[in-house]
């Protein structure tokens, strides 16, 4: 039977299914969620970076219209409430455990941060909550405040938690530093950087929010909660936090407005929710304003760096040392610690043959929101480091910029590559990457480009950056002897239903990233069943059996992998349902696009007769299978998976105003393979989006005294349309080599390879002004003042 | 409390609103209308566009007791009965220009405003200038420009039908 169908399988640019609830304002947000008999949370927050608390009187806050409660950090202590706990362990350079303060759920004698919880209230309305929460009187003592990571290590500078020195969290190393100065000896050039990675706030555009509520009869809990990973916030906050069996736990991450990262942790606002729906016997709902949000969420990167490369007289790199301040802010936050050490450190390699690499990392506490992993984590601020530092290399030896990449490069047929930091790269090929970037984006014909712009009395200047990075988070053995308190397998569950639809049921989360038409395409693929009878579940414990979630683009390189496995199961099995119904061997039967049938005759079963004798086994081999065709499977990663690729940048300046243009961008991604080319075009553009952000807009910036200063999209610079160019996304494909599907993950390239890319164009914009580098984000008012004869101050 | 009347995607309501209780939040939480979110509180996202007597709307800068009497459409009043998808919704799914979907509400109904506003299209250039009051953190907005091209196109008859997003 040859079912002729539209192409929906792999490689199709299928329209999304999730469309059309979205675009009819059908969407089920959390915050579009009402519980019957819902109250409503207002988190009172400290206005202070670092004090102690006095006294908290909330009697006023109870006599309020409307309030049913009003609980403290007192009241939760009283309970046994457990600390936030964090999910991953670093050890110091003398093998010793990190630093790892408590992280109360309501902060109990301090408060640590501008944003840390302090009470919260619960009223019949939003805004009762609100006016209660004005009339709780807190009595602060101010302490002193760290708000960077170098006020942190100061000698005599405040500490943020009792307990270690230095408001250290670890010092940790990799590499072989004995090899790395014999290195850096016989070095015929030493090349050394220094740059900030500035502070971002991740602004999913919808604000967490949660829903805590508690089923007075059967005792059994449910949260509604803005995250990307259900599963991790049910163990994390049922066993660590609030001692709820996670048999009496539900919890449900609905349509979810974006993530980038920020929406992986536990949060203490589901904490409080869940358990005050509990003393208040009615369902308790919170959600952020955006205010909120900025001083709430986890922020990213945040990182202070020297590198320094060492070169032979032919500009090949002989070793690379890093020396990084790491910023944790005020707790640590769910993965904070991997972040800078095992997503940072291990990929200082990049793209390029670098025979010794040695890093060593402090992480440190200040008073600020604490810092997590935000779109790219780790590898961004690595590639940044390593490209900005290929280019002032460049610069210093006076090699083409282009030429010194390709010198050190990988080749093609070096992999699988082992790097010096832990690494071992699968798939690649760095070359044709930077061959189809020169070539899409004009780069030889530029200087004609420049002289041009010049005639305008502009100036215009082109950036190149390379890009490795690891994804498709990641083997569970590896990752737990790096200090990983999870596995990081993923979950898939086929159900083929009687009549021959199918449902998915995935521990990964979609939200935004077209999961639901992506994983039905597999299954239109592998079982010729059409999209438009497969349906993604995803995003509630009480449907799927479990799951690690989404982030660090792992949710078609290992939930898809787990998916495909299921499938195989499925197909098996229907294999042998199949032999029966046609009186055959098993081993004589295939299965191709949804049929069985007989080798070599025209004898076949669709894979809906089979379901349907697999539910209703009237004529079945009962005695030897089992009814049903319903498969779950567990998917263990063997190994991260390698995206890689190259973006060009071309800018341009205006003189007058220091306004950097960004009129060209080219990315040339290899992703792996590439399931809806259209999905991850727009996975790769609005990651573009946020790396051109932080190159030239974002920052998140706290005074001397931890206040936030850029608190509100009033004062923190978002994209916008107007900002950013149209980005030309081309693919070229290695195949992963170790997953059956062949796929890299596409969700973070962007942000990785697009902030150096930019830099190195603004830099080059600016060469007749002999500046070596310019601090992100490169603001007009920096620009300018290179310009106009400023450079030494804003350059430094 | 005071009443407030006014006409949401064609039925009249009269609704009891506080004195400083948004338009946006009659909407989510009094008509259940839950398609226009709220993604800021400082005016700047545009997450909360709906039209106002025929012009789009911020919908979290504006009381409740100002809509008196006034007509509003939110996204949820967009497709036709027979839930025939408005152009723009059209284009934006063609042309992948959500992701997440929320800004998308917001987005769509300032970019029919948008078009109305300018009858003889627009360049690549005025539609991204025009997008000025409307954030969205997922796409870069590539896709959203050129879903709003291909919708003027349509909208102003200059196409019958949506010219489909390249393969």
């Amino acid at each position: 039977m040859n079912v002729s169908l539209p192409f929906e399988g792999i490689g199709a640019s299928v329209r999304r299914k999730e469309d059309l609830r979205f675009l009819s304002g059908r969407g089920q947000y959390v915050d579009d969620i009402d519980r019957p008999g819902q109250t409503y949370a207002h988190i009172l927050r400290s206005p202070h970076a670092h004090a102690r608390l006095a006294r908290i009187d909330t009697a006023s806050a109870r006599a309020m219209p409307g309030v049913r409660a009003v609980f403290t950090g007192a009241d939760l202590d009283a309970e046994n409430i457990g600390g936030i706990p964090c999910g991953w362990q670093i050890h110091n350079k003398d093998g010793t455990p990190m630093a790892e303060p408590p992280h109360p759920v309501l902060a109990v004698e301090k408060v640590r941060h501008v944003g840390d919880p302090v009470a919260v209230v619960i009223a019949e309305t939003k805004a009762q909550a609100r006016d209660a929460a004005e009339a709780i009187e807190v009595e602060y003592e101010p302490l002193p405040a760290v708000a960077t990571s170098e006020a942190a290590v100061a000698a005599g500078a405040p500490q943020v938690h009792t307990g270690g020195p230095g408001n250290l969290c670890y010092d940790w190393h990799i590499g072989d530093k004995a090899a790395m100065d014999a290195a850096f000896a016989r070095a015929a050039k030493v090349v050394r950087f220094e740059t900030t990675n500035n502070r971002l706030v991740p602004n999913a555009m919808e604000p967490r929010a949660a829903i805590g509520e508690f089923d007075t009869t059967s005792g059994d809990y449910t949260l509604y909660t803005t995250s990307q990973n259900p599963h991790v916030i049910r163990l994390l906050m049922g066993a660590f936090v609030l001692h709820i069996p996670e048999a009496k736990l539900r919890v449900v991450a609905p349509d979810v407005g974006g993530g980038f990262g920020s929406k992986i942790y536990h949060y203490a606002e589901e904490a409080i929710v869940t358990w005050a729906s509990a003393k208040v016997r009615r369902p308790v709902k919170w959600t952020a304003d955006r205010t909120e949000a900025f001083m709430s969420d986890a922020h990213g990167r945040d990182h202070v760096s020297t590198a320094e490369l060492a070169l032979d007289a032919d500009g090949k790199i002989l070793a690379l040392r890093v020396h990084t301040l790491a910023n944790m802010g005020a707790y640590l936050s769910t993965f904070a610690p991997c972040v800078p050490t095992y997503l940072y450190a291990t990929l200082l390699s990049g793209t390029y043959q670098i025979p010794v690499i040695y890093a060593e990392v402090k992480a440190v506490f200040t008073n600020t929101v604490p810092v997590d992993a935000y779109r790219g984590a780790g590898r961004p601020e690595a590639t940044y480091l390593l490209e900005r530092l290929m280019d002032v290399a460049a610069a210093e030896t006076g090699l083409d910029r282009v030429e010194l990449r390709r010198r050190n490069l990988i080749q093609p047929d070096q992999f699988p590559y082992q790097t010096p930091v832990a690494l071992q790269y699968d798939s690649g090929n760095y070359q044709a990457t930077l061959d189809q970037a020169i070539e899409a984006s004009g780069y030889h014909g530029f200087e004609q480009r420049r002289a041009e712009a010049k005639a305008r009395g502009k100036l215009r200047g082109i950036g190149v950056s390379t890009y490795l990075e690891a994804c498709g988070i990641a083997p569970s053995a590896v990752v737990g002897s790096l200090g990983a308190r999870a596995g990081l397998y993923e979950v898939g569950t086929i159900r083929v239903h009687p009549t021959g639809s199918v449902t998915v049921l995935t521990g990964a989360h979609s939200h935004g990233q077209g999961h639901e038409t992506t994983f039905a395409q597999l299954v239109a693929d592998k079982l010729g069943v059409p999209l438009s009878q497969v349906d993604v579940v995803h995003g509630d414990t009480a449907k799927v059996p479990f799951g690690m979630g989404t982030y660090g683009s792992r949710s078609l390189a290992v939930g898809g992998s787990a998916m495909m496995k299921a499938m195989d199961k499925i197909i098996a099995k229907g294999k042998r349902i199949a032999a029966h119904l046609m009186e055959a061997a098993v081993e004589d039967v295939e299965f191709e696009r949804g049929t069985f049938r007989v080798a070599g005759t025209d004898r076949t079963k669709s894979l809906t007769e089979v379901s349907l004798a697999a539910y209703v086994p009237h004529n079945y081999p009962i005695d030897e299978i089992e009814p049903g065709l319903d498969e779950t499977a567990f998917y263990d990663p063997k190994n991260f998976t390698y995206p890689g690729g190259c973006h060009i940048a071309e800018v341009e300046i205006d003189p007058d105003t220091g306004h950097v243009d960004v009129v060209n961008f080219t990315a040339v991604d290899d992703v792996g393979r590439v399931i809806n080319p259209m999905i991850v075009e727009g996975q790769v553009q609005g990651g573009v989006a946020q790396g051109i952000g932080q190159a030239l807009l974002e920052n998140a910036v706290y005074d001397a005294e931890g206040q936030l200063v850029s608190g509100s999209f009033m004062d923190y610079t978002m994209p916008r349309a107007g900002d950013l160019p149209s980005v030309g996304v081309a693919t070229h494909t290695t195949l992963c080599t170790h997953n059956p599907l062949g796929v890299k993950g596409c969700g973070e390239v962007g942000a990785i390879g697009s902030p150096p890319a930019v830099i190195n164009a603004v830099v080059d914009a600016l060469r007749d002004y002999g500046v070596k580098h310019v601090e992100m984000p490169a603001t007009p008012a920096k620009i300018w003042q290179i310009i106009h004869g400023g450079h030494r101050m804003a350059a430094e | 409390m005071p009443q407030v009347t006014l006409t949401v995607n064609g039925t009249a309501h009269t609704v009891e609103v506080e004195n400083r209780t948004l338009l946006v939040d009659l909407l989510r939480e009094k008509l259940r209308l839950t398609g226009t979110h709220v993604g800021c509180d400082t005016s700047q996202c545009g997450a909360c566009v709906v039209h106002v007597d025929g012009e789009s709307v911020k919908a979290c800068t504006m009381l409740a007791l100002q809509a008196q009497g006034s007509q509003v459409t939110t996204i949820e009043g967009l497709a036709a009965a027979d839930g025939t998808l408005h152009p723009m919704q059209e284009a934006f799914r063609e042309y992948h220009a959500l992701q997440c979907g929320f800004c998308t509400p917001g987005m769509v109904m300032s970019a029919i405003d948008l078009v109305k506003k300018h009858p003889n299209g627009m360049s690549e250039r005025e539609i991204r200038e025009g997008l000025e009051g409307n954030l969205c953190r997922c796409t870069g907005y590539h896709n959203i420009v050129k879903a709003i091209a291909a919708a003027a196109e349509v909208m102003q008859g200059r196409r019958s039908e949506l010219a489909r997003a390249a393969e």
